[in-house]
C-alpha cells in the first residue's frame, strides 16, 4: 500500500518549521514506526538527515511515542499508542499529516520531538509516597480492599505520553494529575500526603503553563490507557476538600 | 588460576548477608553528603539505588538516555515479581526460593548471591507496597498470588499483566521525590559514552547531551552501572530500540570482566516475526502459561488448517506430554527448546518464513470455558489487547500465536558479592551485571534481581566503599579526563566520516542480529560458532569502513546514536560466541548440539565446567582472555535439573 505522509520538520526551536511530503510504500502488518524507520534509511541512503522522532518500547507502555496524525495524538485508532499503530488502520492512498505534540508546556526540540520534562517536574512536586526504604511494614498488615485496588490500578496505568494535554484546547495537564492524585488517593498509603498532594502538583501544572480544564473531554478520547474524566472529578474534589 | 575474588563471607548461608552487612564499614549521616555518586541507567536497579542513596543523603547524579527517568525498559515486564513470603501457605520459603532459583540456574550462580536475592526478596515486597504499587488483591483485601515458571508454590506477586510498570513507578516516584528533595540531580536525553579512570578508581563519566551533542564531564567517588541487558545483539528482541551494551561495553574496554556472555534467555512465548521490516519482538507474559495451553497439530497436514478445525485428539499438548510434572510452567528454557525442537519436525504453524513455519499455539479455550471470559479479562486483558493490536486476531476467540525470541540476559558485567566490578569503584547493579541467575533465569525473579540490588544492597555496598575512601573532588582539567574526553570526540568523527559511507547503521545490526541468532541462540554448534567467529570481524570492519551517518555530532542526532550503540554490539556479538565455544557442555539457556541427552535435554558437565566465565579485554575483540571462577557449592547437591 502507498501512503503520502506531509511531517514536520523543524531543526531546532529556534528556527521555523515546515511540512515535507513524502511517497511511503508499506504493507498491512507494518506498524507505523516501522514505516517511519523504512523512510529514515531511504534517506539516510540519500544523504539526508533522519527524521526525528521519539520512541523506544514500541509495545505501548514506555509512553515515548508521541505523534500526531491527521489532528489526533496517537492516530485514529481509539486505546491504542502510536507505536501500536498498524498500516491495516489505513488505506491505500490515504494522505497523512504528522505532526509533534503541540503543547506550549512541551517547547519542541527537532521535528517531531518535544521536551516534556514539565510532566517529570509535576511528579516531582508531590506525585509519590513518602516511603523511605526499608522502613516498610509486612504488606499485609494494610488490606486494600480489591475495588480499590483494581480503580487504583485503572488510574496506575498512566505512561505519561502526554497525548492529553496535546488534544487540550487549553493544553491541560489535568487528565495527567488526576491519574496520578487517583491512583494514590484511594490507597490507605496515600491518606497521609493526600491534601498536600493535590495542592502541589497542581499548583506545579500552572507553573509549567499548562492550561486549566473546562469539560472539553478530548482528552479520554486519545488516552492510550482509556482513562476517563471521572478522575479529574475526584481531583477537583480532593482539591475543594483540602481547601476546607 | 583468576585474579577475580568473589569476596563472599563465610559461614552458614542464612547467616552471610546479615554478617556482612555488620562487618562492612559505615559512613556517618553528617558525613555522606560530601560524597558523589553517579548512578547509570534509571530502571529498577538504577531508579531505586539512586532514590535509596539519595534519601540517605549522598550526593548523587542519576543519567538515563531516555527523555524521563520512567520510561527505562523495565516498565515493559509483565508478568510479576516473586518473593517468599508463603503467603499462601503452599510450602514456600527463603530456602524454597533459593534453591528453585539456583536449580532454574541450572547450577552455575554463587550460593551466596543467590541466597541473599531469595532473603531480600520479602522486603522487596514491603517496599512497594508502602509505595502504592497496587498489586493485585484477593477479596479480604490481602495480596494475590499466581504461579511462575520452574516453581511448584504459587510466589509471584503482580499488578495484572504491568507489573514492571508499576514497580517502576514506584522507584521512579521515590527517584522524584529526591530530585524534589535535593538530593539526586537527573540528566535526561544524556548517554554515557566513556568511563573516567584515576589512579586505578572509576571517578566519573563522559557523557554526550543528545539534544545538543555537548560532551561533558561528571566526576564522583564511585560510579553505578545500572544499564540493563544487551539483548538488541540480536536485533529482533523484546528490548526497547533504544537497550544498548555501550555503558558496559566501556567499562569492559577498560577492564571490567564480562561474565558469561553467551547465557541469553530466549523467552518461549512471544509473537513472532511478521516480515523483514520488524523492528522488535513483543513479549506475551510468562503468566499467560499460568492458564493457556501450548499445543501444536500432530500431524504436519494440519498446520495451515484454522486451529478451531483440529480435533482435540489431533493436537500435540508437547509440554505436558513431555513434562508431566510442570506440564507448561515448564522453566524457559526448556520451553523454548520444545518449541524450537517441534517446528524443527515441521508442525510449527503460521507463515513459512525462512522454509519453516515458527509458532505455536498458545490456547485459552478451555481456561475461558472452565472460568469464565471475565476471569480471563481480568487476568491478562491488557496482554490480549496487545496481541490483538498487533497481528489483528483476537484471543478470546482463537488461540494465540507465539515463538521464542530474545528476552534477557544472565550473562553480563562480572561482580563480587559487594555487585563492584574488578575496576575498584565501579558498581553493576540489576540485569547489567551477571550475577544470581546462573545459566537460566526463572520468570519473575528479574523484577525481584533489580529492586534487591537497588534498595536493599546498594546502599550498603556503596557506603562501605565510600567509608573507606575520603570524598576528594576531581578536576575536569584532570589529564585523565581530558583522555577519555579525547577518546569520546574521536569516536564521534569516526563514526561520522567513514571513508565508504553508504550502508545505514541499522542494516549492519540486522546483518550482526541474523549471524547471532542463527549461531549462538537456542542452539549452538562449534561450526556454527567457528563460521560467526569468521563472519563478525568481516562485518565489523566493513561497518567501520561503510557506516553512514548523515547530520553532525553537534545537534540531536538519532542515527549517530544508534551507530555508536550498533558499533559496540559488533564487539560483544563477537565475544558471545567466543564464550559458547569454549564452553563444552550444556547449561540453562546454553545448549550445544554436541553435549545433549539422547532425548534432546541439556547434558552439564560439573567435572570440568562448574565455573563463572570471566572474559577480559586484550585490546583486539577477537582475542580475548579467559580467567574462570571455580564455583563451589557449599548447601546445595548440583543434580540433573529435572522438570519432568
Amino acid at each position: 500500500m502507498k501512503l503520502t505522509l506531509h511531517i514536520w520538520r523543524q531543526t531546532n526551536p529556534d528556527e521555523s518549521g515546515t511540512f515535507e511530503t513524502h511517497s511511503v510504500k508499506g504493507s498491512p502488518d507494518m506498524s507505523f514506526m516501522e514505516l517511519l524507520d523504512v523512510l529514515n534509511e531511504d534517506l539516510i541512503s540519500l544523504g539526508k538527515t533522519a527524521i526525528a522522532f521519539d520512541y523506544d518500547c514500541r509495545e505501548g507502555i514506555c509512553g515515548a511515542c508521541s505523534l500526531v496524525i491527521n489532528g489526533i495524538p496517537h492516530g485514529p485508532q481509539k486505546a491504542t499508542t502510536t507505536c501500536q499503530l498498524y498500516l491495516r488502520e489505513f488505506n491505500d492512498g490515504d494522505e497523512l499529516w504528522i505532526e509533534p505534540w503541540r503543547v506550549g508546556a512541551f517547547p519542541i526540540i527537532r521535528d517531531l520531538v518535544v521536551d516534556r520534562s514539565a510532566f517529570d517536574r509535576i511528579i516531582q512536586s508531590g506525585g509519590y509516597i513518602s516511603a523511605r526504604t526499608g522502613a516498610a511494614p509486612d504488606a499485609n498488615t494494610m488490606p486494600v480492599s480489591k475495588d480499590d485496588a483494581d480503580l487504583a490500578f485503572d488510574s496506575a496505568t498512566c505512561i505519561g505520553c502526554g497525548a492529553c494535554a496535546a488534544a487540550c484546547p487549553n493544553a491541560s495537564a489535568s487528565l495527567f494529575v488526576a491519574a496520578k492524585i487517583t491512583h494514590l488517593g484511594l490507597l490507605p498509603q496515600g491518606q497521609p500526603e493526600r491534601h498536600s498532594r493535590v495542592q502541589q502538583m497542581l499548583s506545579a501544572m500552572q507553573n509549567e503553563g499548562f492550561g486549566s480544564c473546562s469539560n472539553h473531554r478530548e482528552c479520554e478520547v486519545v488516552c492510550p490507557k482509556s482513562i476517563k474524566i471521572d478522575r479529574i472529578a475526584r481531583l477537583n474534589r480532593d482539591l475543594m476538600v483540602s481547601l476546607t | 588460576m583468576s585474579d577475580l575474588h568473589a569476596n563472599e563471607p563465610t559461614g552458614p548461608l542464612e547467616n552471610r548477608w546479615t554478617k556482612h552487612r555488620f562487618d562492612m564499614a559505615l559512613v556517618n549521616p553528617a558525613n555522606r553528603k560530601k560524597y558523589r555518586i553517579i548512578v547509570v541507567g534509571t530502571g529498577l536497579a538504577g531508579g531505586s539505588a539512586a532514590a535509596s542513596l539519595g534519601e540517605m543523603g549522598y550526593q548523587v547524579k542519576s543519567f538515563c538516555f531516555q527523555d524521563s527517568p520512567r520510561r527505562a525498559h523495565s516498565i515493559a515486564a509483565q508478568g510479576g515479581i516473586n518473593a517468599s513470603k508463603n503467603y499462601q501457605s503452599d510450602g514456600d520459603s527463603v530456602w524454597r526460593l533459593f534453591y528453585d532459583t539456583i536449580k532454574g540456574g541450572d547450577f552455575r550462580a554463587r550460593e551466596s548471591n543467590v541466597y541473599r536475592l531469595a532473603e531480600i526478596s520479602e522486603s522487596i515486597i514491603d517496599q512497594a507496597v508502602s509505595q502504592g504499587v497496587p498489586f493485585a488483591r484477593e477479596y479480604n483485601g490481602l495480596l494475590a498470588n499466581r504461579s511462575f515458571g520452574g516453581a511448584q508454590v504459587s510466589r509471584t506477586f503482580y499488578a495484572r499483566g504491568q507489573t514492571g510498570q508499576q514497580l517502576l513507578l514506584g522507584s521512579y516516584q521515590a527517584l522524584s521525590r529526591q530530585i524534589d528533595a535535593g538530593t539526586v540531580q537527573v540528566f535526561p536525553r544524556t548517554e554515557m559514552l566513556e568511563l573516567v579512570m584515576i589512579d586505578g578508581r572509576a571517578r566519573g563519566i563522559i557523557t554526550r547531551n543528545l539534544v545538543d551533542g555537548k560532551i561533558e564531564t561528571h566526576t564522583a567517588d564511585c560510579v553505578v552501572l545500572s544499564t540493563g541487558g544487551y539483548g538488541n545483539v540480536y536485533y529482533l528482541s523484546t528490548n526497547a530500540k533504544g537497550c544498548n551494551a555501550s555503558a558496559a561495553w566501556r567499562a569492559h574496554r577498560h577492564g571490567a570482566a564480562f561474565a558469561n556472555p553467551s547465557f541469553t534467555q530466549i523467552h518461549p512465548t512471544c509473537i513472532p516475526q511478521a516480515g523483514t521490516h520488524q523492528s522488535k519482538l513483543t513479549l506475551m507474559s510468562e503468566s499467560l502459561r499460568n492458564d493457556g495451553r501450548v499445543w501444536v497439530p500432530r500431524s504436519p497436514d494440519d498446520c495451515d488448517k484454522d486451529p478451531a478445525d483440529i480435533a482435540e485428539t489431533n493436537r500435540y499438548y508437547f509440554l505436558e506430554e513431555r513434562y508431566p510434572a510442570f506440564g507448561n510452567l515448564v522453566p524457559r528454557d526448556i520451553a523454548s527448546r520444545a518449541a524450537k525442537t517441534v517446528c524443527d519436525d515441521g508442525l510449527g504453524v503460521g507463515p513459512v518464513i525462512d522454509e519453516q513455519r515458527r509458532g505455536v499455539y498458545l490456547d485459552f479455550a478451555q481456561a475461558i470455558n472452565d472460568l469464565g471470559e471475565d476471569v480471563i479479562r481480568e487476568r491478562y486483558d491488557n496482554l490480549f489487547q496487545m496481541y490483538d493490536r498487533i497481528t489483528g486476531k483476537n484471543p478470546y476467540r482463537t488461540p494465540m500465536r507465539i515463538y521464542p525470541a530474545t528476552h534477557y540476559v544472565m550473562g553480563g558485567l562480572w561482580v563480587d558479592y559487594n555487585l563492584m566490578t574488578n575496576i575498584d569503584g565501579l558498581f553493576a547493579i540489576g540485569e547489567v551485571n551477571f550475577s544470581d541467575h546462573g545459566a537460566n533465569r526463572l520468570g519473575a525473579s528479574a523484577l525481584m534481581q533489580g529492586l534487591a540490588d537497588g534498595y536493599f544492597i546498594t546502599p550498603s555496598v556503596v557506603s562501605n566503599y565510600l567509608a573507606q575512601h575520603k570524598p576528594d573532588p576531581i578536576d575536569n582539567d584532570h589529564p585523565d579526563v581530558q583522555i577519555a574526553q579525547k577518546i569520546v570526540e574521536k569516536r564521534i568523527e569516526r563514526l561520522l566520516n567513514a571513508p565508504n559511507a553508504k550502508t545505514p547503521p541499522d542494516v549492519f545490526h540486522r546483518r550482526l542480529g541474523k549471524i547471532i541468532w542463527e549461531h549462538c541462540g537456542m542452539s549452538r554448534s562449534p561450526e556454527g560458532l567457528k563460521q560467526a567467529l569468521k563472519e563478525i570481524p568481516k562485518l565489523r570492519k566493513q561497518f567501520w569502513d561503510e557506516v553512514k551517518v548523515t547530520g553532525s555530532g553537534e545537534e540531536f542526532n538519532q542515527t549517530l546514536e544508534r551507530a555508536g550503540r550498533v558499533a559496540d554490539f559488533l564487539e560483544l556479538g563477537e565475544l558471545m560466541c567466543h564464550d559458547a565455544l569454549e564452553r563444552n557442555e550444556s547449561c540453562g539457556s546454553h545448549a550445544r548440539v554436541d553435549h545433549l541427552t539422547s532425548e534432546g535435554e541439556v547434558k552439564r558437565d560439573d567435572e570440568n565446567y562448574s565455573y563463572i566465565s570471566a572474559w577480559q579485554w586484550s585490546g583486539d575483540p577477537s582475542e580475548p582472555t579467559l580467567q574462570k571462577e571455580q564455583l563451589r557449592f557449599e548447601f546445595v547437591k548440583p543434580s540433573i535439573r529435572s522438570y519432568k
